[in-house]
């Protein structure tokens, strides 16, 4: 009975009853949250909160990682020890941890020009203090203005989402009471070059029909549409300009 | 500025009884502002500013097997992570000295102090206990960890409650209203010598050029119970002495921040 009851719920088509499927969780910014650093900012989305600080361009040791021709950027993505829902998160680095910095960085870069600082390195760190699925995206948006932040050469912002799927509906900006739903479900975290809508990351977990992802993707840049005016607003009230 | 030129700024302005950015050598930087239950995902939190420095402290809360010798008593941990979040001058990688020393007298202000009733922790002698895990992360470090990582710490077990335990599993979804079984609260003070002078509170570049401090850990109904000498230079008595009633000193203005 329960199995059948299982499987009619799973059939059953997903609808959000606290926000609409292509609406995100609330959203803060604010830029300029770590005096120590060059450039810093936060990123909060839901529960899911991210901070960024930017130290560089400065020597980079050791000297044999350097690059002669640009500098590199060095991201790091941690998790804070008692951000997590459940238990502890061992601190220091882990091989999620290291892969998501690798993804980050790769988002990032795209809009990044380090060629008047060779042999140097720019470092990106994203600690989260708390987290509620979306972590990777929320760094990415806080690291995106952390660098704007400390002046570097940027084409344009990155803003990032997760979107998915579930059940077959698309949605953006997924829960962790989402991401954890039994069925067909899938979560897509993307990144998104504002200006061209040019996509810089782009990661599926899950089962989900074609048509459905090409769709949640769109989702995806709309949304990324306005995290970027949210992303922009907070730099803008750094730097006292007007909106 | 090099380090060496720094500390003789540092030592010519205090020996006229000035610093470089213009207090009193025993005044604390403002704001000092402690907020408890920051972080919704830990047991308890705190993020503690004193002037430019910030720091979150999270308390996580787990059942495990007591340790051998404590077969009746909760586990207590404390770790600090000096990520390079916070400072120019931290590296990512193990916990570097800097970090464990920090750690470790934070956990003796907690530990030696009492301030946890363990012995209430005990779930199932020898079998079950509540561990309290204490971690200890700067979001910007401009000088004095040591008092703003122990004041977080006290806030954040102060802010404590306990997750839902059905005698099986603990359910961190479910908070529940009971605290952590607490005593008298201790508080930590660093007080740091340079010179021939004392002074609290220090900014980095104060650090930088101390030459001996003394964290003196004392409770509110006047106990001390945890000391920590740092630095290369030695002190005398008559310096322990003064930097002991400093520190108890102004650890009653520092615990007004806890209220």
């Amino acid at each position: 009975m329960t199995k059948l009851l299982k499987r009619m719920v799973n059939k059953m088509v997903y609808k959000r009853k606290d926000r609409k499927e292509n609406e995100t969780r609330p959203i803060e910014a604010k830029v300029g949250v770590i005096k120590n650093a060059d450039g810093s900012a936060m990123f909060k989305i839901g529960k899911t909160t991210a901070l960024a600080a930017v130290y560089g361009p400065r020597d980079l040791y050791p000297r044999f990682l350097s690059d002669p021709t640009k500098g590199i950027l060095r991201v790091s993505y941690v998790m804070m020890p008692f951000a997590g829902a459940g238990d502890r998160v061992r601190p220091g680095p882990n091989r999620r941890s290291r892969e998501i910095a690798l993804v980050t960085e790769q988002a990032l870069m795209p809009v990044i020009d380090l060629s008047e600082f060779p042999n140097s390195v720019v470092d990106v760190v994203i600690e989260l203090p708390q987290t509620d699925a979306g972590t990777r995206c929320a760094g990415i948006c806080a690291a995106a203005m952390a660098l704007a932040d400390a002046g570097i050469k940027m084409k344009d912002l990155i803003s990032s989402v997760a979107v998915g799927c579930l059940n077959g509906t698309p949605v953006v900006d997924l829960s962790k009471e989402e991401e954890d739903l039994e069925g067909e479900n899938a979560d897509v975290p993307m990144a998104v070059i504002s200006g061209s809508g040019e996509v810089t990351l782009l990661q599926l977990d899950g089962e989900v029909e074609k048509e459905h992802l090409l769709r949640a993707i769109e989702m995806g840049k709309e949304a990324c549409k306005k995290i970027y005016d949210i992303q922009k607003n907070a730099l803008k009230k750094k730097y006292g300009v007007e909106k | 500025m090099n380090d060496r030129m720094i500390k003789e700024h540092v030592e010519t302005l205090l020996k006229k009884d000035r610093r470089l950015d213009g207090r009193k050598l025993t005044e604390y930087r403002k704001p000092i502002s402690v907020e408890s239950g920051f972080i919704e995902t830990a047991e308890g939190s705190a993020r503690v500013i004193i002037g430019d420095t910030e720091v979150l402290v999270g308390v996580k809360m787990g059942v495990e097997t007591p340790y051998p010798d404590t077969p009746n008593k909760g586990n207590l941990m404390v770790n600090a992570e000096l990520t390079p979040l916070s400072s120019p001058e931290f590296e990512s990688g193990p916990p570097g000295i800097q970090s464990i020393e920090l750690a470790r007298v934070i956990d003796r202000a907690i530990r030696e102090s009492k301030f946890i009733d363990s012995e209430k922790l005990c779930i199932e002698e020898g079998e079950k206990v509540w561990s309290v895990m204490v971690d200890i992360s700067p979001v910007n470090d401009a000088g004095n960890l040591f008092d703003a990582g122990a004041l977080g710490a006290i806030a954040a077990l102060k802010s404590a409650r306990f997750p839902g335990y059905d005698g099986e599993r603990v359910d961190y979804k479910k908070h529940t209203d009971k605290k952590l079984p607490l005593r008298k609260t201790p508080i930590s003070v660093t007080v740091h010598k340079i010179g021939d002078k004392l002074i609290v509170d220090p900014i980095s570049d104060e650090e930088k050029s101390s030459d001996a401090r003394l964290t003196v850990v004392h409770r509110e109904d006047g106990k001390m119970c945890a000391l920590q000498k740092g630095g290369t230079m030695p002190l005398s008595s008559d310096d322990i002495a003064k930097m002991i009633d400093l520190g108890i000193e102004k650890g009653k203005e520092l615990a007004k921040a806890l209220e």
